[in-house]
């Protein structure tokens, strides 16, 4: 590298307002310099409500791939998964920061992440579960993103225009995470007997978290245009679920639904036993340290 | 106000900011820089993420404000516009040179993207990928993602040689 390529590196260590210790570090707010006002005619807290939800499944679900690394079979999929965390992060920052622009109460992306408590968490509960082995993470990223992947589609045309610029972005990246998840499905599917048995295994514990995907979402229903209504998603993902099934061998799953406690579930900030512990090691740091920045 | 020669001079300092990434490119090379305008005494420059975890962005802006204000341009507002987004289309044919001559492979035009997007459940990727290095068409995509991002890792099997690709989008 000659010394003008080595700038941005050779900054760090300048001394300036920026609390920035590493590439990429002491910024606070993804959306800097992005006209943040909300649409006229705009539900602001539901906007925020909406928002919020959609950053909760990208940074729960990065969180639990990050947690893959270093345990990952081979070095090229620890890249790949590692780079989906990363896109599934980015996505997070954005929709965190909108959420706390459309709220109004000066919350920024690291107050929603590291000091909210597990029941004001709204993701679904498919974000939250931990693979037990490689073909859950396989299905689980391949029902995740196909959904999500639909969901962003229609996105990219809300009426509010961070959440549509966030989506058409979103889109492309998820497009990419659900072929890499469609491959390997089809990969140990139609693979050896045990690996076909073992990505069976693995459908039939994941299908039970498929179901709230589609669930009527209240806050979506405060927010014509902005948002997509869940159950229109469902035919889409079926589709794209079915195709893969079919060039995998494997059958679809019949297990029913995951009960809901009371009637609520993810969305309603009621999760499954697994998420206490992943929002115990995700704001471990910023809860002991809550004046430091990154 | 700034004038029309300095708002070159400041476009033309702006373009040649390298990627903190690639640094083999400039953020004009990408399509990352997508304008340098002034508004009265300020220079309003703005830039769009490549992926939306892209930690590279905020050393550009932090590098573009350096470089402009070592040029002379104290007031200067770096924005992020997160629409149209970005698309791999927008890398220039210098940028595919630069990136060529260092050994990665360039983009593919990237798909339209209209309606559901279609599934590609081939194992080795859509479309052949030449060897940036021999040039040979006969090569294997080892992995979906690679060091960034924005790239793919394959192997050429006349040279067997590993190179990156940067990915279509």
């Amino acid at each position: 590298m000659t010394e003008d390529e080595f700038a941005a590196y050779q900054s760090l260590s300048e001394e300036t307002e920026d609390h920035r210790w590493a590439f990429g570090t002491g910024f606070t707010d993804p959306l800097e310099g992005i006209d943040a006002s909300v649409p006229d005619g705009v539900d602001a807290a539901a906007l925020a409500a909406y928002c919020l939800a959609l950053g909760d499944d990208a940074l729960i679900y990065s969180h639990r791939l990050q947690q893959w690394m270093t345990r990952l079979p081979e070095l090229e999929e620890e890249t790949a998964l590692a780079n989906v965390a990363l896109d599934l992060l980015g996505q997070a920052r954005m929709l965190l920061a909108r959420a706390g622009q459309a709220e109004g109460r000066g919350r920024c992306e690291d107050d929603l992440a590291f000091f909210r408590d597990e029941h004001e968490f709204h993701s679904v509960r498919l974000a939250e579960h931990t693979d037990a082995d490689f073909a859950q993470l396989a299905g689980r990223l391949l029902v995740f993103s196909a959904w999500r992947l639909a969901l962003f589609g229609r996105l990219a045309a809300s009426a509010d225009p961070v959440l549509a610029a966030i989506a058409a972005k979103g889109a492309n990246e998820l497009a990419y995470h659900r072929d890499y998840a469609a491959q390997w499905v089809i990969r140990l599917g139609d693979g050896t007997p045990l690996s076909h048995d073992r990505m069976a295994a693995a459908l039939e514990v994941i299908w039970p978290l498929t179901d709230e995907l589609f669930q009527t979402d209240p806050v979506a229903e405060r927010l014509p245009a902005v948002a997509a209504d869940p159950a229109e998603l469902r035919a889409e993902v079926d589709a794209v679920l079915d195709t893969v099934l079919a060039a995998a061998t494997l059958n679809r799953p019949r297990a029913g639904p995951l009960a809901r406690v009371a009637g609520r579930s993810g969305r309603d900030g009621v999760h499954t036993e697994a998420f206490g512990y992943l929002l115990a090691e995700l704001q471990s740091v910023a809860r002991a340290h809550p004046d430091a920045t990154w | 106000m700034v004038t029309a020669a300095g708002l070159a001079a400041a476009r033309a300092v702006a373009a040649a900011v390298p990627d903190p990434e690639l640094p083999l490119v400039t953020v004009a090379d990408l399509g990352i820089l997508r304008g340098v305008e002034a508004e009265g005494e300020r220079l309003v420059v703005t830039i769009t993420p490549t992926y939306s975890g892209c930690p590279a962005l905020r050393e550009i802006a932090h590098d573009l404000r350096r470089r402009l204000a070592a040029s002379g341009f104290a007031e200067v507002d770096v924005r992020t516009a997160l629409a149209p987004a970005w698309s791999s289309d927008w890398i220039t044919a210098e940028g595919r040179r630069k990136l060529s001559a260092a050994g990665i492979a360039p983009p593919h035009a990237a798909p339209a993207r209209r309606g559901p997007v279609p599934l590609t459940l081939t194992w080795t990727g859509g479309g052949s990928v030449d060897c940036p290095r021999c040039g040979s068409a006969a090569t294997t995509r080892t992995a979906a993602f690679g060091s960034t991002a924005c790239k793919a890792l394959f192997r050429c099997e006349s040279c067997r040689e590993p190179f990156e690709y940067v990915k279509e989008v």
